[in-house]
This record gives C-alpha cells, structure tokens and sequence, in this order.
C-alpha cells in the first residue's frame, strides 16, 4: 500500500501542471498562516468595518504601488507631517509678545519630486485656549518661493481643514492664475494641481500640467492670547498610490482584505469540498448496502432535494438569519447533503456490493457496518478525492458569488467582498481596474491550481483516463 | 402482457414525480414562509402601510384619535383577511401548497411587473422571455459545440487540437460570471465597443429592427462568457464519453467483422450514446429556464435569475412558490416523457429486460 501510495506520488509530481498547482496552493497556505498570525481576525474585522476613522490618513482610490513601475512614472505617494510629532521637516516654535500674547511659528517642509499631482489635501488642528482662540494664517510656499494664502481662521474646536475642497481658495487661484499665465485653463482646476503646478502656458491644458519638483512648505503663523493656549496641526498630502494593493471608496487598504480573503477561501472551499463529499457518500453507502425502504426514502429526499433551487434557498436562509460565514457555510453543506452525488455514489456502492471480497466478508459473518466502513468506503475513497480536489474551487466562487450578491457574513472581508464593492463602486466605469483585478487574480490562481491538481490526480486514480 | 408491464411502471413512476414535486413544493413554502416567520414581516409591513395611510389621508383630519385608532384597525384587519393571513399559518401552508400545484399562482407580496402587475404570472411571464432569450440560446450553443466538438475529436483523438482542449479543460473550473467580470472589463471598460450590461439601450429603440439588434449587442458579452467558460470542458468530456463508447468490445467486434467504418460508428457508437445524450438535452434546456442569479446580477439581465433572487431577499413567497412550482413541474414531466422515450430507444426497456 505505501510502495503504490509512493508510485502514485511520484506519478502526480511527473505532471508539470500539477506541480504548478501543488506550488501555488503551498505559497497560498503560507500566505494564510502567515495573515492569521500577523493580523488577528478581531483586527483585521475592525479594520475594515471601522470605516473611515480608521482611515484618515489614507488616500481615496489610490493605486498600488507597483502601478509607479507599470506606468514608468513615479505615483505620488501620501506625506504626512504632525507637529505633535517632531521629526525631519517639522518646526514649531512659539515666541512670548507682550504680556500673555504669544506668537506661534509653524513650518511643515517636504520635498515632492513625483510625476503626478496628489489626490487629495487635508489639514488636521488641535487647539487649546482658555477664553479666546487662536488667530491662524496658512500659507502655502511653491519650491520657485510664491506664496499663497490659504486661510486665515480662528479655530474654536479641534476641525480639520479640507484645503483641496476649498471652493473659496480655487476661485482666488484661478483668478491669480489667469492674470498670470494669461488664459483660461480649459478644464476644472483644484488646489491639488494649483498648489503643486508649474506655472506657465502648460498649465492651460490638463495632459501637459507639469507639477513643480522640489521643496514645498505649509508656514503657520498663530496669534495665541492665553498662556495656555496651543495649535497643532497635521498636514496630509494625499498620494495616487498606497500599500501594495491599493485602497478602495472607504481610504481602507485592500491588502487586509486581500490577505484576509486567503484562509477564509481556502478553509471554506476545502471544508465544503470534503463534508459534502464525504456526507453524499455515506447516504449513497447507507442507501445501496440497505436497500429496500431505506434506499427507496433515501432517493426520494434526493429527488426533492435535487428539485428545491439551491441558490435561491440559500439566499433566503441567509437573508433572514443574517448569518456569519460558518453558519453560511453549514447551510451549504446541510443542502447539498442530498444532493445528485449521492446518486453517482450509490451506483458506485451497488457495482461494489457485488463484487467477490464483499461476498467474502459476508459469507464470514461481518456486521453490515463493518463491511460499510471497513470494505466499502476505503474502495470509493481514493476515486473521491480528484473531485473533492476540483470541487474546492466551486466552493470558493460560490462564497464569491454570494458576496457579489451582496449575501454572506457582512464583516469578514473577503476576496468576493472586494469584488462587489468595486463592481457596485463603478471600478469598472472608473478605470480603477485594480480594484476588481487583484481578488479576481486571486480567485483565478487559487481555483486554477485545485483544477490542475485534481486533474492529475484524475488520472493518477482513474488509470483508463490515462489512456483517452 | 409486456405493455402492460411497460404501463404499469410508468403509471408507478408516474406517481413517484408526482409526489416528489409535491413534497418539493411544500419545502418551497415553508421555507419561503420561514415556517411562519414571514408572517410577522408581512402583517407589520401591513399594519404600518395602512397606519401611514390613514393618518396622511386629509379627508380623516377631522376625526379624533381614538377614531382614527379604530379605522387604521379595521382596515388592517380587512388587509389581512385579504391576504388570508388570519388562519393559522399550518392551515394556510396547505392553502398555499393546493394553490400552488393547481397553477393558481395568485398576487405577489411586494414585487410588482414593470407595467404596475401584481400577478404572479404576469410578473414571471415579462421576465421568462429575457432569460430564455439569453440562457437557453447560450445552452443551446454550449450542448451543440460540446456535442460536435467532441465527436470531431474523439475521431481524432491525440491530435494537437485534441490536445489543446485537454489542456483547456480546467479554465472551465471559473465560473461563467467570472469570466464576464473579465469581458466586461475588455469590451466595455477598455475598448469601449459592448455596453456594460442591461437588455436594451437607453432609452429603447422604437424601430423593431433596431430594438432586435441592440438587444443582439447587449446579448454579446454574456454569451461570450459562458462559452468560454463552460465550452472546452463541454467538448472535453463528450469527446471522453465517445471515445469510452468507441472502445467497447462490441465495438472491436464490430470492426474485426469487417463492417463499414461509417456503419460502425452510426450503429455501434453513436446508438447507444443516443439515451444519456437527450437526457442531458432535456434537463439542460430545463434548467436554462432558471436562469443565472449570478450572472443576471453582474450583467445587469432582468430575467428569472434576477426575479428569484429579488423574490428571495424580500420574502415574497407567492413568487418564489411559483418560480419553484413550473420548474419542478417542468422537470418532472421532462424526467417522466424521458422515461417514456428510454422505453422508445432502449431495447432491453421496451423488452422488459430490464
């Protein structure tokens, strides 16, 4: 038995595809041992249904990184400074005025020498006063040194200030910049491209906007009246790409759910794959060796069960329980119980129950369960396993179907998740192709490589395939 | 005498299907119902349609608030009496299942047709042409390329192109609405020469002609999908089905007698493939008649696929009912006819043999 288990062994690794398929399922498994440890399930739940809070400092839509390589430009990425934390390119100072008047200094510096003008620009402020707040000037200092007033306030309350969205500051940049340049851009300008831009005639059009490499500098000066008052501020230059797969409407990274989706799509094909086939098999054993009445209920449970539509059903239950995915996955299984295999299995069981050896351990006094589970179920076995194999990647479309049907488990992100999200998000409409093409690539090697294997093993276990 | 043996156990077969859907179809009803449970969604959604109603509605203004407590009572209760929902719900299940086997298909709950119907049959009569016009002509197409695909191959087997679909074979393992996530993608997104998805054109052409080609436009992408999808296995395994066919040793007889080899094939191996190959006709045509919930969805297709699962989210039993109640009426007579043809071209049935 373990000199054939061997040879078969050796027989399935003869096969090139196979081995492809046997490697990418090992690099999956590692990449799923390695997500359940780094990220608990518990975080990586909050994560991704903690919405924006969690997500602040995220760009929108970005691109993964590797997009820089593909497009041969360098993509902006995102540029945070905080003066509540110091470091390279973060000075703050404040200066005693008079009695209690103190002035505050802040100089937020980053170098951007991309190719592509940032998404997004934010300001989030912290401030701390007594009786009256703070008077605060923004001022935005391009590389070539113009300077540019952004706002002028006085912050009663912790806010954020969303500079790209600015109607006020765009209307004051067009006017400054037609009197400049001389013409009218013939597209929408933003803060985002006027902030960054080179400004000359290439500003008119949108194709040939060059953005301005070099030092860029947010200057804060502050009017504080009360000794204990304070400003800080976090300035967020939101890139085009982010993380090595992106990030989705909600700034949240798609890798978590890309890593996440891994184990769950793993566990729940392989768990699918073999219950429901070991389950339709015991009911095609219990229904061929007993036959008679028990055979005869047996098929016709199977016949109402092959009738009831599998999908809708399915649907439903979920839709009323609001079920997670184990118990999605249970319901899956408890249908498909009696399902067309048991059919197949029990033609397969009345070949067998014939067959001599049975004949023998009968004639020597074996219990019916004994033969069952002793004679029979170990013959079917080994033909069972190439389709548990390739049914692994039906199970895992099917949690993605479901998940694109917008059913299933609400909080677990999965690969068919990104997919409904991108699909309901216009990624298509959009261009944003990644969004929809990373899961999908996922779905496809994962489900490609059960198929090769099963495959092989097909033909390892069913010799006369060989031949044809 | 062999007749009647042939009558009696098709009488008896008969009889099994008949049962199975009426089984089939009560499972259907509870649960649709959620063994009642829908109930409770049901009359809420009716007591607050009825309350909003009643306390919008100018004309009872002037009444007092116990008064018009009364009212929104009484119509409630004469919205459930015409729902039947006042008999217990095991008493009504039976109603339903009776209704239900006898076609009487009766209003949906909350879907209505899109020209303002609320009967279950108009509902499922708008929607039936949509999906057989995409499903059952992509089934069509898929059962002709599998069946021709592999007899030309069987005929050839070890060639390259025979090889090629072997190797072909496992992207079969993606499913059909995969692969329209792809084409949609290609065709839509990047080239922009096929609309992303829907029936018609927006607005509808009014040209009869223009409206046929414009639904023919809309057609391609999801055709596309599932012949690439499902083709090359199709092919794959009707082309191993002929080729165990053609090594049966009555075949080798056959050839070692000497006889025609275009007697051989049509008389030895094509004859006894005959019976699984309209089985399979059969129940594919059958089944194309649910449609594809998934691939309806991501194609944006108003068909039955679409109706079902729209049934299935809102509870609307009475559409789920009927939905499940002409398929499995369809399957049952499909399986029963086939028994009958199996009689027709198996020999050792129509023998009593067997």
């Amino acid at each position: 038995m373990s000199s054939g288990l061997r040879e078969n062994l050796r027989t399935i690794l003869s096969y090139r595809s196979a081995l492809i398929g046997i490697a990418v399922i090992l690099a999956l498994v590692a990449v799923s041992v390695y997500t359940v440890i780094a990220i608990p399930y518990e975080e990586a739940v909050r994560l991704w249904r903690g919405g924006e809070q969690h997500w602040l400092d995220t760009p929108r839509y970005a691109y993964p990184t590797w997009y820089s390589f593909l497009l041969q430009k360098r993509l902006p990425e995102t540029i945070i400074r905080d003066t509540t934390k110091p470091g390279p390119g973060v000075y703050k100072v404040v200066v005693p005025a008079g009695e209690t008047i103190r002035i505050l200094r802040i100089d937020a510096e980053f170098t951007f020498d991309y190719d592509d003008f940032p998404s997004e620009i934010n300001v989030f402020y912290t401030v701390r006063f007594n009786r009256s707040a703070p008077q605060i000037t923004l001022t935005w200092i391009k590389p070539d040194g113009t300077r540019i007033e952004l706002r002028k306030f006085t912050p009663s309350s912790d806010g954020a200030y969303y500079v790209s969205s600015d109607a006020a500051l765009t209307s004051r940049e067009v006017e400054r910049l037609v009197a400049e340049i001389g013409g009218k851009p013939n597209y929408e300008l933003s803060p985002t491209i006027t902030l960054f831009a080179v400004e000359d005639q290439t500003l008119l059009d949108r194709n040939t906007a060059r953005v301005m490499k070099g030092v860029y500098r947010l200057s804060v000066e502050g009017l504080m009246f009360d000794p204990q008052s304070d400003f800080d501020l976090k300035l967020v230059v939101y890139g085009k790409v982010y993380g090595w797969a992106g990030t989705d409407y909600l700034r949240r990274d798609i890798g978590i759910a890309l890593l996440w989706g891994t184990p769950i799509a793993l566990a729940f094909g392989m768990i699918a794959a073999v219950s429901v086939a070991l389950i339709q098999m015991s009911i095609g054993a219990v229904s061929a060796w007993f036959g008679g009445a028990v055979d005869n209920a047996i098929q016709r449970v199977t016949e109402v069960f092959i009738v009831l539509p599998f999908l809708p059903t399915l649907i439903m239950v979920s839709t009323l329980y609001k079920i997670d995915i184990w118990t999605l996955l249970l319901v899956i299984v408890l249908l498909l119980s009696f399902g067309p295999g048991v059919k197949n299995y029990r033609a397969l069981f009345l070949q067998l129950k014939e067959s001599q050896y049975i004949e023998a351990a009968r004639a020597y006094g074996a219990s019916s369960p004994r033969i069952v589970l002793l004679h029979l179920v170990p013959r079917v076995i080994p033909t069972m396993i190439p389709s548990i194999v390739f049914s692994v990647a039906d199970f895992v479309f099917l949690e993605a179907a479901l998940a694109i049907l917008g059913i299933g488990d609400p909080r677990t992100p999965t690969w068919g998740k990104v997919i409904q999200d991108s699909f309901y998000g216009g990624a298509l409409f959009k261009g944003l192709y990644y969004w929809t093409l990373q899961p999908a690539f996922l779905l496809l090697i994962t489900s490609l490589s059960f198929a090769l294997v099963g495959l092989a093993l097909d033909k390892v276990f069913n010799p006369r395939l060989r031949e044809v | 005498m062999q007749l009647r043996g042939v009558a009696l156990y098709l009488l008896k077969r008969g009889i099994v299907l008949f049962l199975t859907v009426v089984v089939a179809v009560y499972v259907t009803i509870l649960i649709a119902n959620m063994g009642g449970y829908v109930d409770e969604i049901v009359k809420s959604e009716v007591l607050f349609r009825v309350s909003t109603s009643v306390y919008q509605n100018p004309a009872y203004r002037t009444l007092n608030e116990t008064a018009l407590k009364r009212l929104v009572n009484e119509l409630y209760e004469n919205e459930i009496r015409r729902l039947g929902f006042d008999q217990p719900f095991f008493v009504r299940s039976f109603n339903y299942l009776k209704d239900a086997l006898t076609l009487d298909l009766g209003r949906s709950l909350f879907l209505s047709s899109d020209s303002g119907s609320r009967s279950v049959r108009i509902i499922l009569l708008e929607r039936l042409p949509n999906t057989v016009l995409l499903f059952t002509t992509t089934q069509l197409l898929l059962f002709f390329i599998g069946l021709f695909g592999g007899l030309y191959l069987s005929r050839r087997y070890g060639s390259r192109a025979d090889r090629t679909i072997s190797l072909l074979a496992p992207l079969s393992s993606l499913p059909g609405w995969f692969y329209g996530l792809f084409l949609i993608l290609i065709f839509a997104s990047v080239l922009r020469l096929l609309p992303y998805g829907g029936m018609v054109d927006i607005p509808p052409p009014t040209d009869r002609f223009a409206y046929a080609l414009s639904v023919l436009k809309h057609m391609i992408l999801p055709v596309m999908s599932w012949l690439l999808a499902y083709s090359f296995l199709g092919i794959y395994t009707r082309r191993t089905f002929f080729l165990i066919f053609s090594s049966e040793d009555y075949v080798e007889v056959a050839k070692a007698k000497g006889l025609p080899e275009d007697l051989v094939r049509r008389r030895y191996i094509l004859r006894p493939t005959l019976p699984p190959i309209v089985t399979d006709f059969s129940l594919t045509l059958i089944s194309s008649w649910l449609g594809a919930i998934v691939t309806e969805t991501v194609f944006n297709w108003p068909g039955i696929g679409r109706l079902f699962y729209e049934a299935a989210v809102l509870f609307d039993t009475p559409v789920i009912v009927g939905l499940v109640v002409i398929y499995s009426y369809l399957l049952a007579v499909t399986v029963f006819v086939l028994e009958i043809v199996y009689a027709i071209l198996d020999p050792r049935i129509r023998t009593g043999v067997a």
